[in-house]
């Protein structure tokens, strides 16, 4: 038996798992909630008159007055993950209900939204109803304290990920060495307590961009090390609630903060359950009964090459951007789903225009006629959304009785507080181009070069 | 491992230590003042530009009840010039399109234009209209006046003559009150509490008061001068010349004096002059400096500036009456177009990026 082979074999207690568990139900609800007292279903998801999809996912649309019904799901789902009641149903439901709330409109895309579609599908894979849940409370015969040591490491894997990558992202010229575009967001916050005229300061933004990289870089490595774990924590929490006090981001940072949680040992966690059965008046000890789960061959064989195939893509998509020619920023050929958080201001400005190709007649386009202002600005500044738009323009129109349309596009774009620039060669004919994964030659040149990964 | 935590943990305290010392404590004299311009904005601009705007309208008023109660060529002429007063002076406030204006719709009730000519003769012949309705916007404000003090007739005499209809008498009274009593009511609102309300918004969020400005700011610079004024006359958007797009069309002659009015007081509002002297204050191109000069500087603020003398310098050369340009020679007119273009791209994309302000209505978590 290799390494591979004792590490497979080897066993921890199930507890931080299921503390994971029930915290990220519990954060999900909220989250859910929140989304929803905010009017943002309404906003994102039912109001506009047209979504952006994501290739190959068209179908995936909101259904009018049935989305608050996915919205219901998605949140009782995430109760139930919390409560570890039919877990692997729930865990399942949740991560289809939640995945295809985020396809509906790309237009809403976020690094965090994608982090939550992948950790659900991971966890649909790891025993975390083993312990402290409503399903091995009911049968006893599905209570395990301990489970193979992978499935609490592959948590800790994807969070690894999660920083390291967004660590890489941010070794780059205009990160580092022009500290954009934290100069021009900082400033922004010039009505924040305390930090507000700070913030205007230049070594500042640096500093904040120097170290928000290390953090990103050496966080996870800190977290895994029990000598430095305490410290390590101690700056998740300062870092998160930083940016949650200095950008508008939700839930997220309290989501980074629970689950780094998971790096700490099982005695931790089992106080943390302790103080829980305690409020709830659950009998903890009952769950303490030394038991291993020890997977049958073949499903420990199918779950393992699956847990392994994910990582491998996890490890190796978002490095996809090196196909593609041109400045990655510009482009945005590969930026989504690889990490690559809070990295770029970036607005645009694109008015299209609608051609007769025969008479040679020709009109603008009113954007708010057919967007929201959110969905607009999103559209301005990236490509796909671009040609997804003139799509819909062209059978728009001609639903209309117009012929021969042919649409173009003046745009453009300033990236991380440089001058604004032509974006898409307005010479051509958006129609002549399908959406695919290959790059898109009617983007005009960056002429300018941001050096680093 | 070790040295770089206890590293981190320094950079921590530091960036604690400072913000303790810094931040706590008074001003810091690099922070711009961002009450200050909202406070230049309302105090010497705003404020002042609707109290001047609304003795225009009230003596355009006058000017309207002299003449239906003797109309005559002589009081036409002085009526005429009331119009054309308080036409370029709406021009100095149609920009201010917040808080009470946006509340009562005020620049479209006092500048929808063209003019909708049939509906208006209609309603005179009727004597029944209701003119606060939303689907009346075309049928009054300075465009409506436009109609009757200039195209009602042939001659002067002809349109004098008009006048000797009650019908008419009373629509020509009814548009011109209309227009003194919503300026009356958004000038009493600056004079109150929306001057406070606006100054006290620093709120760096996208409803706080510089946020909502800008956007409203910029927008009137891409729909009321660029499209309204030069771009549908132009036909720039259809391919299509059309001279009846023109503001002040029946006038003739007062088309380009709005037109350059407007440049010269959205320029000036860029550089925080105040209304009615040279002085200036706070403004857009100070705040532009200020955060440009932390990075390597694109001079934003003289490029807006450059691109706005440019347009006003070509705006210089055109006909006086827009209408004979779009229809002698279009050419112009498309030129003047391109030129406004160029500013809207300095404005949409590189100011909004460098001042950092949030689009309308959206709040949303970001990552």
């Amino acid at each position: 038996m290799g390494r591979l082979g004792r590490y497979l074999n080897s066993y921890t207690e199930a507890a931080p798992l299921a503390v994971f568990r029930l915290f990220f139900g519990i954060m999900m609800f909220a989250s859910i909630v929140r989304f929803w007292l905010n009017g943002w279903i309404e906003k994102l998801y039912i109001t506009p008159k047209f979504f952006f999809s994501y290739y190959g996912f068209e179908w995936v649309k909101p259904l009018g007055g049935f989305t608050y019904f996915i919205f219901v799901i998605c949140g009782i789902s995430a109760l139930m993950v919390a409560m570890g009641y039919k877990y692997r149903l729930a865990i399942i439901t949740f991560f289809l209900s939640f995945t295809y709330i985020e396809l509906m409109d790309k237009t809403t895309y976020l690094n965090h939204y994608y982090f939550i579609s992948i950790l659900s599908f991971l966890m649909i894979f790891l025993p975390a109803s083993a312990y402290f849940s409503l399903d091995a409370l009911k049968d006893p015969n599905k209570i395990f304290q301990k489970i193979p040591r992978w499935c609490v490491d592959s948590v800790k894997l994807l969070l690894g990920i999660v920083y390291f990558y967004a660590g890489l992202a941010k070794i780059n010229s205009d990160w580092l060495f022009r500290a954009m575009p934290l100069k021009i967001w900082l400033p922004a916050n010039y009505d924040v307590p305390f930090l507000g005229d700070l913030l205007q300061q230049q070594w500042i933004h640096y500093a904040f961009s120097w170290s928000g990289m290390l953090y990103d870089l050496l966080i996870p490595f800190f977290l895994l090390w029990r000598r430095t774990r305490l410290v390590a924590f101690f700056f998740v929490i300062i870092f998160h609630v930083l940016t949650r006090v200095l950008f508008p981001i939700g839930m997220f940072p309290y989501i980074m903060i629970v689950s780094a949680l998971i790096f700490f040992s099982p005695q931790t966690h089992h106080r943390i359950l302790e103080v829980v059965s305690g409020i709830f008046k659950i009998n903890k000890s009952r769950f303490d009964n030394a038991r291993k789960l020890v997977f049958a061959p073949l499903t420990r064989k199918i779950t393992t090459s699956v847990i392994a195939i994910f990582f491998m893509i996890q490890i190796l998509f978002p490095w996809r951007y090196l196909l593609y020619p041109g400045e990655l920023f510009w482009t945005e050929e590969g930026f989504r789903f690889s990490w690559r958080v809070m990295l770029m201001e970036k607005v645009g400005y694109a008015q299209f225009k609608i051609v007769d190709g025969e008479t040679g007649r020709r009109f603008y386009v009113d954007n708010s006629d057919f967007l929201t202002p959110f969905q607009e600005k999103q559209m301005a500044s990236q490509p796909d959304f671009i040609l997804e738009y003139a799509e819909f323009l062209a059978d728009h129109f001609r639903k209309d009785g117009h012929k021969n349309i042919e649409v173009y596009v003046e745009s453009y774009v300033a990236l991380n507080g440089r001058k604004s620039r032509p974006y898409i060669d307005p010479e051509v004919n958006l129609l002549n181009f399908d959406d695919s994964f290959r790059h898109k030659t009617f983007i005009l040149p960056f002429d300018d070069e941001i050096k680093g990964l | 491992m070790k040295k770089i935590s206890s590293f981190l943990l320094v950079l921590t305290l530091i960036f604690s230590a400072c913000s303790s010392d810094d931040g706590g404590g008074g001003i810091n004299p690099d922070s711009f003042d961002r009450e200050g311009m909202l406070k230049n904005w309302a105090d010497n601009i705003i404020v002042p530009a609707f109290a001047n705007f609304s003795n225009s309208t009230q003596s355009l008023e006058d000017r309207t009840n002299a003449f239906v109660t003797d109309p005559s060529e002589a009081n036409l002429v002085e009526l005429r010039a009331a119009f054309e007063t308080a036409y370029l002076d709406f021009q100095t406030v149609s920009m201010f399109e917040v808080g009470k204006a946006m509340e009562l719709n005020f620049r479209n009730y006092l500048n929808t234009y063209p003019a909708n000519v049939s509906n208006i003769e209609s309603k005179i012949e009727a004597g029944d209209y209701n003119l606060t309705l939303p689907s009346s916007y075309a049928e009054q404000g300075f465009p409506a006046l436009d109609y009757l003090l200039f195209g009602v007739a042939g001659t002067d005499a002809e349109i004098v003559s008009v006048y000797s209809s009650e019908k008419y008498k009373n629509y020509l009274m009814d548009v011109a009150s209309r227009i003194n009593s919503l300026t009356i009511d958004v000038n009493a609102a600056w004079q109150g509490e929306l001057r406070d309300n606006f100054v006290s918004n620093t709120s760096s969020s996208s409803t706080g008061s510089i946020d909502v400005f800008t956007n409203d700011y910029i927008m009137y610079f891409e729909k009321f001068i660029r499209s309204g004024k030069i771009g549908y006359p132009a036909g720039a958007f259809t391919g299509d010349p059309l001279p009846q797009n023109v503001e002040a069309y029946y006038a003739g002659d007062l088309s380009k004096k709005l037109y350059i009015r407007a440049l010269d007081n959205f320029q000036d509002f860029f550089n925080g002059k105040h209304f009615g002297s040279n002085e200036r204050g706070k403004s857009y191109s100070q705040y532009l400096d200020y955060m440009e000069s932390m990075k390597e500087s694109t001079e934003l603020s003289s490029l807006i500036n450059s691109q706005l003398d440019l347009i006003l310098s070509q705006a210089e050369t055109l006909d006086t009456s827009l209408k004979s340009q779009v229809e002698t020679n279009n050419t112009s007119m498309l030129e003047a177009f391109d030129e406004l273009q160029k500013a809207v791209v300095l404005l949409k994309v590189d100011m909004i990026q460098a001042l950092y302000i949030g689009i309308d209505y959206v709040d949303s978590d970001g990552d």
